[in-house]
């Protein structure tokens, strides 16, 4: 399991709009470099990342091989609920990292 | 030579800072830059179609001159109404010279609450980043920022 970090608000009011941070362990080898003998690194990114609230999706984002390695990426959600924000990640070589964070809306 | 003190000392430095800045900027815009174009219009096109991308609504915020090209904070935000009927679709953050144009697309929908969003991205040249927000009515907006790269990214070699 690869190695993430989640900065959610523990308690929000409802329909507050609250700020969430990710980040995952990854190298992000962007397929274009080659080693010193001239043998080329084959591309090895996360190429999806998704957030669902309670189930529904409501953030996703698709990388390329621009995005920096341990990819970092934030964005709001409004706070509707009580309940769990679940991360994923996906990518090559069957990469996948899934982390659950929970939340108490007043 | 007179010592310059206090406030005319520091007007002095302020205007000195923004001329040295604004002389750099203007060198790197001329000077010929190491990678090639990459194939950005052809992509955009692809997305776009046949609409036209307007100016305005959309904030891309990167630093001006960075020294390393492999981490580099980038942020867009876009001034609209996010509700069911009217909302921000996607960001999507286009490079000119990196090897392949696209960097990476937001998807968003009315429960973001607003589209603001921001992540670390790899530029391998001094060049134009841009941004283009695609609404729910299928409108396209967009800005750009010029920045400045002193160590590049994604090309270098790697000890065997």
């Amino acid at each position: 399991m690869a190695d993430t970090r989640i900065d959610v608000p523990k308690s929000a009011k409802r329909g507050e709009i609250i700020e969430i941070k990710t980040l995952v362990a990854h190298t992000m080898e962007n397929g274009f470099r080659r080693t010193h003998l001239g043998a080329p690194i084959p591309r090895n990114i996360i190429t999806t990342f998704a957030c669902s609230y309670n189930g529904v999706e409501v953030f996703r984002a698709e990388l390329h091989p621009s995005v920096s390695a341990n990819p970092y990426i934030q964005f709001t959600t409004v706070a509707t609920e009580s309940g769990t924000l679940e991360f994923s990640w996906s990518g090559d070589n069957g990469f996948s990292a899934r982390e659950t964070v929970r939340i108490s809306v007043v | 030579m007179r010592l310059l003190k206090g406030k005319a000392r520091r007007r002095f430095l302020a205007a000195a800072g923004g001329w040295a800045a604004a002389a750099l900027a203007s060198s790197a815009r001329a000077q010929m830059t190491r990678t090639p174009l990459n194939n950005m219009p052809d992509v955009i096109r692809k997305l776009v179609g046949s609409k036209t991308i307007n100016k305005g609504k959309v904030k891309l915020d990167l630093p001006p001159l960075v020294e390393n090209g492999h981490l580099v904070p980038l942020a867009v935000r876009v001034d609209h109404p996010m509700t069911e009927t009217d909302h921000v679709k996607a960001i999507h953050i286009f490079t000119e010279r990196n090897p392949l144009p696209e960097m990476i697309t937001f998807r968003l929908g009315p429960r973001a609450g607003r589209a603001s969003v921001a992540t670390r991205v790899r530029l391998a040249d001094t060049q134009n980043v841009t941004a283009i927000a695609e609404l729910s009515d299928g409108s396209f907006w967009s800005d750009s920022a010029f920045l400045i790269v002193t160590l590049a990214a994604c090309l270098e070699e790697l000890p065997a």
